[in-house]
């Protein structure tokens, strides 16, 4: 058990965490056909409550796991995999009647008019009062949280956002606070409110699928999935003092080091690379980042037209919503690739220029 | 026709004097024209159409989750109401007033609905989304209601950040601190964003920089340069009264708009 628990300590690093969510993520969009089957998804619930239960008499996992503020978070887990497992078992379900060139199970019920009174006022009714009880049972058993008062003087370590903002706080890792903390969250928000006006896929509307709209679907699932829900997980049960990384069983030691020496592009080119002295003027000094972040930007976009499928969505969409899309997915791609290189080559800043507080 | 009991013959009496008449406008809703004026007599259930599809009626379909987002809305309404009793927004008074909640109020558990409920609304308004999204039901003619309901994630967002200062603990101070650090970088508007160097006023002395740490958004933010007395005042004005009022009205606008776009959504 200890073995084990130490193995699963040394494992996990956000490396290891971030890799094997986006594997787990890929599999369960390209198997849903499989794993949402309620055998399946029964055995799947019973190995996530039976890992949590057989954690919990751990120390290090219960402190964490039982912080009143924490439990939702916990809860969420549950809940979100819960979402996932119906929508995407009732995809599954219409995708193979579509195949067989039925209509969507939605389909047989949607030209059936039904008086609202009595049936969705009751429905209604039981999910107000079974929610009361979940809320009051709820507040009675855990008291919320109160710490010693506020204490200008006496930082606490970590200090930590409030958990629905601990994947932004995650990215101040790899990102400067104006990318992370205005730039990001402005994209997410404008990201969001164009989707409606950039989705020229008439099919999917009114039912669950996946196989009719996968690249919207799988874009959507993979940001809220992975890109939010994930890095909450991460910042709220994996992330102890000094923001350093901690495996769920490890006890949270301040005195933790973790080497850091990031490197910034302009070194690696020009000292590492030329074995030159860096330029003193920051635009020559930063050039070869500024190239590769323009490059990324707009060359990609369209290196990106020679794939068939993305050819065809800039041909449904065109010229206008194809670089709202860019303009939006190659931030969000630019979070994983930032990652990525910070873990591998310690990679600080791609653009770093300081006297303009413009670093990327 | 079955005799009647006194329970029956009081019930008929009541219903037919002129106070139960002024109030309810039909008889009890076992006919459909009764049933279609129930809803459309009825100041909350005429939110409601009178028919629907039987598809969106399905919880499998919507997961009820909006419904679940309102109601965890009007609850906190409610709790927060009652929590404003007792609370006073200001440095000295604030953490004893939640001390003195917890410990010596009646019916202490209204602190703990208000704060499991809004964990409880930020997680619901996300899986609201999300089902809308995976039933494609942002597609038009629903465009611009998807729109709406993004504002209303952000501003269910901001009432959760902002109800999170007001217990003055050290969980508090320092998350709201951690999380405003990030607006003195906003571009431009922020003493350490990128571009705010550049904005000066040329003065014959020399240029003077316009944005600094006690005039950037930050600074409006907190009303100082740091989480404090000032702040609690502001998050408390925006959590009690601005946001909520924001709120209601954009939830308002949504409803009304599920309406005339045609109802929950369906396949064509
Ligand atoms: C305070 C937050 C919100 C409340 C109280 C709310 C409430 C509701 C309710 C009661 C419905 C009826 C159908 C259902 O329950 O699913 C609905 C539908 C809808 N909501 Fe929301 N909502 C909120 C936030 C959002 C958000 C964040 C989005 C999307 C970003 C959104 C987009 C929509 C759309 C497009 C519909 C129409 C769905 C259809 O016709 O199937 N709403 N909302």
């Amino acid at each position: 058990m200890e073995a084990a628990k130490e193995f699963l300590n040394n494992l996990f690093n956000p490396i290891v965490y971030t890799v094997l969510g986006v594997a787990l993520f890929v599999v369960m969009l390209l198997t849903y056909r499989v794993w949402t089957r309620p055998k399946f998804a029964l055995a799947l619930l019973g190995l996530g409550v039976g890992a949590f239960l057989v954690s919990l008499p751990d120390p290090n996992f219960r402190a964490i796991v039982t912080k009143p503020d924490n439990v939702p978070i916990v809860a969420l887990i549950f809940i979100l995999g819960f979402f996932l497992w119906w929508s995407l078992r009732q995809a599954a379900i219409n995708d193979e009647r579509l195949e067989q060139g039925l209509p969507p199970r939605e389909a047989e019920e949607a030209n059936d008019r039904i008086l609202v009174w009595p049936d969705l006022v009751y429905e209604e009714l039981i999910c107000m009062v079974i929610l009361s009880v979940v809320l009051i049972v709820w507040s009675i058993y855990l008291k919320a949280p109160l710490e010693e008062p506020a204490n200008p003087g006496k930082t606490p370590n970590p200090s930590k956002a409030p958990w629905y903002f601990l994947g932004l706080q995650e990215m101040l890792v790899y990102f400067d606070p104006w990318i992370a903390g205005v730039v990001l969250p402005g994209m997410i928000i404008s990201g969001l409110i164009l989707v409606p006006y950039c989705d020229k896929n008439p099919r999917g509307m009114g039912y669950y699928t996946l196989k009719e709209r996968p690249f919207a679907v799988g874009t959507f699932l993979f940001g809220f999935c992975v890109l939010w829900v994930m890095l909450i997980i991460m910042g709220t049960f994996l992330r102890g003092p000094n923001w350093n990384f901690f495996g769920p069983y490890e006890p949270w030691d301040s005195h933790k080091l973790e080497s850091l020496s990031n490197v910034n592009l302009s070194e690696y080119f020009w000292v590492h690379g030329l074995k030159r002295r860096m330029p003193e003027e920051w635009f020559m000094r930063e050039l070869p980042g500024i190239f590769l972040v323009s490059v990324y930007l707009f060359a990609g976009p369209a290196l990106l037209l020679l794939a068939p499928p993305v050819r065809r969505m800039y041909q449904e969409i065109g010229f206008l919503r194809y670089g709202l899309v860019m303009v939006h997915l190659l931030p969000m791609a630019a979070m994983v690739i930032k990652m990525i290189l910070r873990w591998t080559i310690n990679l600080k800043y791609v653009i770093f220029i300081p006297e303009y507080f413009f670093n990327i | 026709m079955a005799k009647k009991g006194d329970l029956g013959r009081i019930w008929d009496y009541t219903v037919n004097t002129q106070v139960w008449r002024s109030i309810m406008r039909h008889g009890y809703p076992s006919t459909p024209r009764n049933r279609a004026l129930a809803i459309l007599s009825n100041l909350v259930l005429h939110l409601h159409p009178i028919r629907m599809r039987k598809s969106g009626l399905r919880v499998r379909y919507t997961w009820c989750m909006g419904g679940i987002t309102f109601f965890l809305f009007l609850e906190l309404t409610i709790t927060g109401l009652l929590l404003m009793f007792y609370y006073r927004p200001t440095a000295e008074y604030a953490y004893n007033d939640i001390v003195f909640l917890r410990s010596d109020v009646p019916l202490g558990i209204m602190r703990e609905l208000h704060r499991w409920g809004a964990h409880a609304m930020v997680i619901s308004v996300w899986l609201h989304m999300m089902r809308v999204f995976l039933t494609g039901a942002y597609k038009p003619p629903r465009e611009f209601n998807w729109g709406v309901g993004v504002v209303l994630l952000v501003l269910t967002l901001l009432l959760s950040f902002t109800g999170y200062l007001l217990p003055w603990d050290q969980l508090a101070m320092w998350a709201v601190t951690v999380g405003t650090n990030m607006a003195r970088a906003t571009p431009f508007v922020g003493h350490e964003g990128p571009g705010a160097s550049a904005i000066v006023l040329p003065t014959e002395g020399g240029a003077i920089s316009v944005i600094h740490q006690a005039s950037d958004v930050r600074f409006g933010l907190l009303g100082g340069r740091f989480v404090g007395a000032p702040t609690i005042l502001r998050f408390y004005v925006l959590h009690c009264v601005g946001f909520p009022l924001i709120v209601a009205f954009l939830v308002a606008l949504h409803f009304w708009r599920v309406r005339k776009d045609g109802g929950i959504s369906g396949p064509l």
